[in-house]
């Protein structure tokens, strides 16, 4: 019973069954998920892409500044927001109200599997929500927007690879979230980290639009949300300038392998004394 | 795939007592300190062994090391010293295996508040590796065990105190552990759940799961367990059957009888000073107080002597861990 292949068929029995708990609470509240995920690029693409273009023919500023292209450039930038956003609320929410009061994650930190796999399914999960969020957002640029921004999918393993490296990244993110930050605290994350991270992430502008602000171009490389915009807009909208692929998956693999890192060991602080 | 764990998983050899009963729980120079502004010595030196279908108390008071030594038991914290083995296998080497023997109920109610009674018993099952089928029975199995079919569906908000504490039992040795930890599981009960709860306790002596439970109430060490540890400051202080702590620490029955004349009582006490099975005996304010060994023998004796001075009354406590537990550590259990 406890051969190797035995113990590995378990620990895989094991986080299955973990994973299809999150699956069955996630199924329960699909609405809100939707609503979660949906809102922010519906609301950004319509008042950026449809609103401001109807104002009087370019009459407004902020419609002349953003461009007939700014629907392409908003795309992949509103995709790597999702998985972000996906990341922090489907893993370091949950966690800092189950570290609580509650201790609700007691009952699956006593599951038959190392520690390290629990954490690994809260982000593998994550994963998986950040992924939806982000192909949620292909057919809004499409079907939102006054001038319809089309995906181009013709690199799609390209695209697979940054969106999981991606996705991984945010859950690993909600993971050191969730495990640093005090439950009472967990509101304020949004604000003063999401937002800042958001807005110099090269979400709304691409990279390498900054080279007159040199201490910006370079300050934003110590944000990881950089490389998800900057890789999503190198799968999805080649058309605008991106930065190399290969910077991108390095960039992405040492944030998701050191970000993974420090949220598992706040996770192991947590749940062992 | 049936995961029950009977005859246990073979550990090494040590793990078998020489009687051929095998040893659930080891618990060898068991220390925890913790070293944070303050140094805490949680548990000193603990040593306790558990045999195969036994009801085991830990007894002392809040802060002795009682629910150190279940997190570190149930490999939620990690030791300073010594070891502990379930079914001979180490919870600090191999934490997740040994999870697999082990049920716990711990003292607050940690159900999970996303999923129904019957879902937080189907989902731990497939924790533990059953198949959804086997999970399903299980579930439904345990539901009607603990008469909580009604409430399959209500979330655990919902639930009383008592009943998500008979949850959380059901839950605990849905996978069929080998041992079963209990921290302090009276805890926030109203006396009728608490009357429940030990009676789903009891209920499990039959099916032959051992359990390790701490509390410090003496009423329930005194009537659910076979063993029972007295611990304080981290520290076994006495270890043994409730009667035979009772009778080595010298806990000894108060004969109280209230008379209605006290007129020559004090010859009737020295008279009954004499005997070998009394230690003491004096005149109180409306009666009489004698304290012996036993009432056996003694209560005839005691109704004839005191006929002439008009028996109005007569109570009898009995020796408790309460009164074993002041003798050892010198103060109350309820400090």
């Amino acid at each position: 019973m406890n051969s190797p292949e035995m113990t590995t068929h378990f620990f895989i029995k094991s986080f299955v069954g973990l994973y299809l708990r999150d699956l069955r609470v996630l199924t329960r509240e699909l609405g809100p998920f939707v609503m979660r995920v949906g809102m922010q690029p519906l609301l950004f693409l319509f008042v950026f892409t449809y609103v401001l273009p109807h104002m009087s023919g370019g009459a407004n500023p902020m419609a002349a500044a953003g461009g007939a292209n700014f629907g392409a450039i908003l795309l992949p930038g509103l995709m790597a927001v999702g998985i972000m956003f996906t990341g922090i609320a489907a893993v370091a929410l949950p966690l800092s109200t189950e570290f609580g009061i509650t201790r609700e994650i007691d009952d699956r930190v006593m599951c038959p599997i190392p520690l390290w796999a629990v954490a690994l399914e809260k982000v593998c999960f994550s994963a998986m929500q950040s992924i939806l969020a982000a192909l949620l957002v292909i057919p809004m640029a499409f079907y939102v927007p006054a001038s319809p921004v089309r995906a181009d999918l013709h690199n799609w393993p390209f695209l697979v690879i940054v969106l999981i490296l991606s996705s991984l990244l945010a859950g690993s993110m909600g993971l050191a979230i969730g495990s640093f930050v005090p439950p009472k605290q967990i509101g304020l994350v949004f604000s003063i980290v999401l937002v800042p991270i958001t807005f110099l992430g090269c979400v709304y502008y691409p990279w390498s639009g900054l080279d007159k602000i040199a201490a910006m171009k370079y300050g934003v490389l110590i944000n990881p949300i950089v490389y998800m915009s900057e890789g999503l807009r190198a799968a999805v909208t080649p058309g605008v300038p991106h930065m190399p692929w290969w910077a991108v998956l390095l960039a992405l693999t040492v944030f998701t392998a050191a970000l993974g890192r420090l949220g598992l060991r706040g996770f192991l602080r947590r749940v062992l004394s | 795939m049936d995961v029950r764990t009977s005859p246990p998983l073979l550990g090494d050899a040590c793990s078998w007592t020489f009687a051929g009963d095998p040893l659930i729980v080891q618990i060898e120079a068991l220390t925890k300190v913790f070293e944070s502004k303050l140094r805490v010595v949680a548990v000193d030196g603990i040593d306790l062994e558990l045999k195969q279908g036994e009801i085991f108390g830990l007894l002392g008071p809040n802060g002795a090391g009682k629910t150190t030594t279940i997190s570190i038991c149930t490999t939620r914290t990690l030791p300073t010293a010594g070891t502990v083995r379930i079914n001979g296998i180490d919870v600090v080497k191999d934490p997740a295996h040994a999870r697999r023997q082990i049920g716990v109920v711990p003292q607050f109610n940690t159900l999970d508040r996303s999923l129904t009674v019957y879902e937080n018993l189907y989902f731990h099952c497939l924790y533990f590796g059953f198949s959804p089928l086997q999970a399903r029975a299980r579930s439904l199995e345990l539901l009607k065990q603990f008469l909580l079919t009604e409430r399959k569906k209500v979330y655990p908000n919902q639930l009383s105190g008592g009943l998500a504490q008979r949850v959380q039992i059901a839950r605990a040795i849905a996978h069929r552990p080998a041992v079963l930890f209990l921290d302090e599981p009276s805890a926030g009960l109203d006396p009728q759940s608490r009357m429940a709860m030990w009676s789903a306790v009891q209920e499990l002596r039959r099916e032959g799961i051992t359990v390790l439970l701490t509390t410090h109430y003496m009423e329930e060490a005194d009537q659910l367990s076979d063993r029972v540890a007295i611990i304080d400051y981290g520290r076994v202080l006495a270890l043994g059957s409730p009667e035979k702590l009772k009778t080595t620490f010298g806990a000894q029955t108060i004969l109280d009888l209230k008379l209605k004349s006290l007129e020559g009582l004090e010859a009737v006490a020295a008279q009954l000073k004499q005997r070998d099975d009394v230690s003491s005996a004096e005149v109180t304010a409306d009666g009489l107080r004698v304290i012996g060994a036993t009432s056996d023998g003694l209560l005839p004796e005691l109704v004839q002597v005191t006929a002439g001075h008009g028996l109005r009354d007569l109570s009898i406590a009995e020796p408790s861990l309460e009164t074993v537990f002041i003798r050892l550590t010198g103060r109350d259990l309820r400090e």
